[in-house]
């Protein structure tokens, strides 16, 4: 296997080339990452603190810089830090391959550094009360934007590098066949990534001149339809990222398999294809656009992006199934599911991260992402309430899980504090689950995001919000308080790993090792006869439902709270006033 | 290694183009028939339903705009609260409210039942319109005017909360709109309340 001719070792349970080049670039970004995810998840903490009004803990100055600082560290540059280790990591060790130009991927690295480092500096020193969206008029300090450029600028130039890294690995025959499903996602992620952050550059370039004056202004309503063509599509980024890393996590915990190479491919090739008319989710109750292409944009035409969801949602778990069954675990509906390992935080991870998606994450985000619907929705807690169920349930929860298996994987280090890693993602799931509850049902009663004082006791008229309020900003605090002790001892586990961890370079396959993921360890095997039995499972006799009964009943299920949850909305909106 | 049964991890075989299994096209079958249902249920909304974002929509001068609500709002103004002036516009007129750090301008009282046109837009910022406790919510945007047709359909003493970042100040942005109903009663028993509490303090 290792007639790899560049500097790389071979990794000791999965027999993969670890090409010396790429480690320290996977390295550093993860680092930087959990850096970030720390500042992140102690903003989280006093924003929560806040808004829970019975505590009300920052003044008003302070709260809106420290959600500025929340939203910058944790949508952009925690998940985007990750998902360049995803990349530098899915473009080499999973093609048994070698990074395209090192030298290039660090100049972009350090490009991204700087970029962070003058982020960091305007919002915190209060040259940035602007939010992470800084909708102009709405002024900040020039070096705000221009750090958000050199990073940007960086991050393309790592896409670029993948790219190319894929160019290598073809042209040296490191793998047979086509690249494997994983690596697919992976590239679905890269090339949004590149329309992404194209927008980006359309966007923050003239805000950038403006805001030194050399351009007079810059249209609200053009800057928010271009500056969600970058805030939106980077989600479906976020969205075919955590997909990937589902089938990794899938096929390393349980031995996962793809049910059917066409079905998951094309799914990602929807995302490409419909992504960049998400931007119009932010816009439906905008004055710009009329209700012909808020509906075309809002849909991602047909709503195609969604049907590729409700793929994945589907082959996933099938996946995790039949390859449990394909291990001999074939009693009953659910048998697969009760006897998987619960105790591996990256299968723990997995399935919360599938399942908040799925249920709370999915359903509200196409629920309020209706025209109509969005008029009891925008710009209410129902809209954090939906995403911290999409990008941190979802794709920060199936981070979490694959740096479990990072760890020993890549740094070569045991995880630390393991009875701790056993319980987290426990921990965040199930505060997110209720953060995300309580924000949502805030929202329904009309608390607006992004407001420090919904007493509303320095406004010049009173509001006195439904009683029920109160109640709900309380789960959201509680939640929130065991979210960030989930994300916190993530990071301790993260740290303490990577630093002082006990080192491991090889083991013996079949025993258990504490601090070692079960994945590893053991790694989930077939029977021999695996291909029989899978034809057995396919055989037409087994009827609709075929080789995946159990996935079946769970969909079916998924679709039912929609279609309830859907039209309540519905029902909601037809009592208000008439408008038109 | 190219077994048939193999994982995301793996590399796919060459013809990886394999027809999908009977339980994956139902699957896939339901999800683009509900997809569809999702698409369809918002022309019908526009065709059968109440409550549309469509409204009129153009580009307007923020000083042209608020010199506009200004004048709207000598024209009609029965009243004062807090400085603001009451503004009572006839059945079917168009009706202007202005954003602006951190106040909605002016105060509006409209009667339950009759058609307004409602033109919003900012004198400085993005604000939000956010109607209280009703929920109803629209980005009120300068150098955008925004025109809707709105039918109160119940009297009451509302309130609209800016929900969108505006600054510092933001969280003390609060409007009123105040809805009569028909039958000569100026407001429903609960919004009464409300003033004269208010009245007494
Ligand atoms: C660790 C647990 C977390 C907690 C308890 C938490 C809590 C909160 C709270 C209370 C808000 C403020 C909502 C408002 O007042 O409008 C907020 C906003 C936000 N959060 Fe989180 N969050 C967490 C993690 C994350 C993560 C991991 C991400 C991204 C990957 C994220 C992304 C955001 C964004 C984008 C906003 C909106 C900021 C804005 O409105 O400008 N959060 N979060
Ligand atoms: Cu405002
Ligand atoms: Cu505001």
């Amino acid at each position: 296997m290792s007639a790899a001719t560049f500097p790389h070792r071979v990794c000791p349970a999965t027999g993969r080339v670890i090409a010396s080049a790429a480690e320290p670039l996977i390295k550093v970004n993860a680092v930087v990452a959990v850096v970030s995810l720390l500042i992140g998840a102690v903003a989280a903490l006093l924003l929560v603190l806040t808004r829970w009004q019975a505590v009300h803990l920052l003044p008003a100055e302070w709260y809106y810089r420290i959600l500025g600082v929340h939203g910058m560290n944790m949508l952009i540059f925690f998940i985007i830090y990750f998902e360049m280790a995803v990349l530098w990591f899915a473009g080499t060790i999973l093609l048994n391959s070698r990074p395209a130009n090192p030298k290039l991927g660090w100049f972009s690295f350090a490009l991204m550094i700087i970029g962070t480092g003058l982020v960091q500096w305007a919002q915190w020193a209060g040259k940035a009360d602007v939010l992470f969206t800084s909708y102009p008029p709405l002024k900040a300090h020039p070096l705000f934007y221009l750090g958000i450029i050199l990073f940007a600028v960086g991050a393309l130039t790592v896409t670029g590098l993948f790219f190319a890294s894929l160019v290598i690995a073809k042209r040296e025959k490191t793998y047979e066949g086509s690249v494997p499903l994983v690596v697919y996602g992976a590239v679905t992620a890269a090339i949004i990534a590149v329309i992404t952050l194209l927008h980006g550059a359309i966007i923050y370039i003239p805000t950038f001149l403006w805001s030194v004056g050399l351009i007079k202004s810059v249209d609200p309503q053009v800057y928010r339809l271009i500056w969600w063509g970058l805030g939106h599509s980077s989600q479906q980024i976020n969205v075919a990222a955590m997909v990937a890393v589902w089938y990794m996590l899938s096929a390393l915990t349980i031995g996962g398999v793809v049910l059917n190479e066409k079905v998951s491919r094309s799914a990602f090739v929807l995302y490409v294809l419909f992504i960049s008319m998400a931007s119009a989710h932010h816009l439906l109750v905008d004055p710009g656009f009329g209700p012909a292409w808020k509906i075309v944009n809002t849909s991602y035409f047909m709503y195609m992006a969604v049907l590729a969801s409700m793929i994945h949602g589907f082959t996933v778990p099938a996946g995790m199934e039949l390859g449990m069954r394909l291990r001999g675990f074939t009693d009953g509906l659910f048998g697969w599911l009760r006897r998987a390992p619960w105790g591996d935080p990256g299968f723990s991870a997995l399935v919360f991260s599938v399942v908040v998606f799925g249920f709370v994450g999915g359903i509200t985000g196409v629920t309020i992402g209706t025209e109509q619907i969005n008029i009891i929705a925008h710009n209410t807690m129902r809209i954090p309430g939906h995403f911290h169920a999409t990008v941190v349930s979802g794709t920060a929860m199936a981070f979490m899980g694959a740096t479990y298996y990072l760890l020993p994987l890549v740094f070569q280090r045991k995880v630390a504090f393991w009875g701790l890693a056993k319980a987290q993602p426990y921990l965040f799931a199930i505060g997110m689950l209720l953060l995300s509850m309580g924000m949502t049902f805030a929202g329904s009663f009309g608390v607006p995001r992004r407001h420090w004082d919904i007493s509303f006791s320095q406004a010049l008229f009173d509001v006195q919000f439904n009683p029920a309020v109160d109640i709900t900003l309380a789960v959201m605090g509680i939640g929130g308080i065991l979210a960030v002790i989930g994300a916190l001892s993530f990071i301790a586990i993260a740290v303490k790993s990577v630093f002082f961890g006990e080192k491991i370079t090889t083991w013996e396959t079949g025993k258990p090792i504490l601090g070692i993921p079960q994945g590893l360890t053991n790694p989930p095997v077939h029977a021999p006869n695996v291909d029989e039995i899978n034809d057995a499972l396919h055989a037409d006799s087994r009827g609709i439902a075929g080789a995946t009964p159990g996935t079946l009943v769970l969909v079916g299920v998924f679709l039912l709270a929609f279609v309830v949850y859907y039209f309540t909305n519905w029902k909601l909106l037809s009592f208000l006033w008439k408008v038109g | 290694m190219l077994t048939k049964v193999h994982s995301g991890l793996d590399p796919a075989p060459g013809v990886w183009w394999k027809p999908a299994h009977k339980a994956e096209k139902v699957w896939v079958a339901i999800a683009f028939a509900w997809c569809m249902v999702l698409f369809a249920m918002m022309p019908l909304w526009h065709w059968k339903g109440g409550q549309n974002p469509s409204g009129i929509r153009r580009r307007v001068d923020p000083q042209a705009f608020y010199a506009r609500t200004v004048e709207f709002a000598t024209q009609y103004k029965v009243g004062e609260d807090r400085g603001i002036p009451i503004v009572a516009p006839p059945a079917g007129a168009d009706v202007y409210l202005t954003g602006m750090t951190y106040q909605w301008y002016p105060i509006l009282q409209l009667q339950a039942g009759a058609k307004y046109r409602l033109h919003m837009s900012s004198l400085d910022l993005n604000h939000g319109f956010s109607l209280y406790p009703l929920n109803v919510n629209f980005q009120v945007m300068p150098g955008y005017d925004y025109a809707l047709e709105v039918t109160p359909t119940a009297s009451g003493d509302f309130r609209i909360i800016c929900n969108e970042f505006c600054g510092i100040g933001h969280h003390t942005m609060v409007g009123r709109v105040i809805v009569v109903d028909g039958t000569g009663k100026t407001l429903a028993d609960n919004a009464t309340a409300v003033i004269r509490d208010r009245e007494a303090k």
